[in-house]
């Protein structure tokens, strides 16, 4: 055993302190904006993969594939690094002189990434309402972009919030990643820490701490969304 | 064309093979430790269930890279020396992952009736006979899609390992990058790897539970 003083402070002595919440705030606005991106698109893409048209039903599908079967750290490297690439090299200048980059392309990255994850649980949602249902609606005279914009969409969101809070505990969990292209958030401030204090264990056990009373107090407002938006007459838990 | 890749290629799949090396220790180890966290999870001891409920709902809240980290800040002060990033990623790896494959023996181990093992019981088995001869392989039979699942991501994570400095082949591809600058070319060679690995693990997984489906026995 190693000889190792322990020296908690670093968690909240200045200016590592300062450096800990400026992390916790990176965290919370990558995770929510990336959140945004990942349900608006995932709902997107899962209406897709049960759409009719063939054509539509590939996309959907090619877009979860290829976004499912890459890991997070390789498509977020792609896009910070070979992303402005893509648009020939006066542009990529253009985009790479923008202050800030790496915090957006992680935000956009992450988003892109779950949302591929996010449109498994929406067709799932699909799935499971009955067809009878599909039925009645298009009999009352609707068209089926109303059939999923007024009454499937909106019945398959309230049935996968479960799943989807899952999501959304995991969308905090890997915005860690984000720390692989300099975005300042907790694990990055974390590991900042260590290489100022050499104390990493006890920055990074920090860190672990805040991760789940991230993660408790988004099981408790999801579990508050979940009863206010129940449908009614299905088997609650 | 693609000369940064055909350039380093022997370079950046020796990267890919410690990718696929340290997923193999973490499924060995995790899948182990995970039967034995699945059967913590469904005891009815209190002083059994209670800490590895503990570990498993603390783990699965952390982000895997923090994880990496902290043991690879925590084993030197244990072993008393610095160790290879290999071993501290993987032992990382099976103490994270074993708590996923655990919830999924946990399911695995609650779908079995309370007949069949009362039956293995009744036939003079020991807890550990019933549960090495019984409850394991009908558990790994019936939650093989969900395992093969795990695995693709487990494989997937390997490449976090890069954090710690592993000469895996995000890392490798980065130095190269940082010396070619063909970030295109270079990103796109990793992802189709991992996508053709992954992808192909994804088949398999489908192939196994419309199997289980259309058998629908045990």
């Amino acid at each position: 055993m190693l000889a190792y003083s322990f020296d908690w402070s670093v968690l909240w002595r200045q200016p590592y302190g300062e450096w800990m919440l400026h992390g916790i705030w990176y965290t919370l606005q990558i995770g929510f904006l990336a959140w945004i991106l990942a349900l608006t698109l995932g709902v997107a893409v899962g209406t897709l993969r049960v759409s009719n048209r063939a054509v539509l039903r590939f996309l959907g599908t090619a877009y979860v594939e290829f976004f499912r079967n890459i890991p997070f750290l390789v498509q977020l490297f792609f896009w910070y690094y070979a992303g402005p690439m893509l648009f020939g090299k006066t542009i990529q200048f253009e985009i790479n002189s923008i202050s800030g980059l790496n915090y957006y392309v992680a935000i956009v990255a992450l988003g892109l990434y779950t949302a591929s994850r996010v449109a498994e649980h929406v067709r799932a949602g699909f799935a499971s309402i009955g067809q009878g249902q599909y039925q009645a609606v298009l009999s009352t005279g609707m068209t089926h972009f109303q059939m999923y914009r007024y009454v499937i969409v909106p019945l398959a969101l309230r049935l996968i919030i479960p799943p989807l809070t899952t999501e959304f505990l995991t969308i905090f969990k890997n915005s860690s990643v984000a720390m692989t292209i300099s975005v300042t958030e907790t694990t990055f401030m974390s590991y900042k820490i260590d290489s100022e204090t050499f104390h990493g264990l006890e920055a990074t056990t920090g860190a672990m701490l805040v991760y789940l009373v991230l993660g408790m107090s988004i099981v408790k407002l999801m579990g508050l969304i979940e009863n206010r938006f129940k449908v009614q007459g299905l088997i609650s838990r | 064309m693609f000369s940064a890749v055909t350039g380093n290629l022997a370079y950046l799949l020796g990267g890919f093979l410690t990718n696929v090396q340290l997923a193999a220790c973490a499924l060995a180890g995790g899948i182990f430790l995970g039967m034995l966290v699945g059967l913590g999870r469904i005891s009815t001891r209190k002083w059994v269930y209670r800490p590895v409920t503990v570990y498993v709902d603390f783990l699965r809240n952390i982000p895997l890279i923090l994880v990496i980290f902290w043991f690879y800040f925590v084993m030197p002060i244990i072993a008393g020396r610095p160790l290879n990033a290999f071993v501290s990623a993987a032992i990382s790896f099976i103490v994270f992952e074993a708590t996923y494959f655990g919830e999924i023996f946990r399911a695995g181990y609650q779908s079995i009736s309370r007949d069949l093992v009362n039956a293995a019981y009744s036939t003079g088995l020991t807890y550990w006979q019933t549960v090495r001869y019984i409850m394991v392989p009908i558990a790994f039979r019936r939650m093989l899609p969900s395992m093969i699942t795990q695995s693709i991501i487990t494989f997937q994570d390997t490449s976090l390992a890069y954090v710690i400095g592993l000469q895996e082949m995000v890392r490798r591809t980065s130095i190269v990058d940082s010396i070619e600058v063909r970030s295109i070319q270079l990103y796109s060679f990793v992802a189709l790897l991992f996508f053709i690995v992954c992808f192909a693990g994804s088949r398999v997984s489908r192939y196994y539970e419309e199997k289980g489906r259309r058998a629908n026995v045990l």
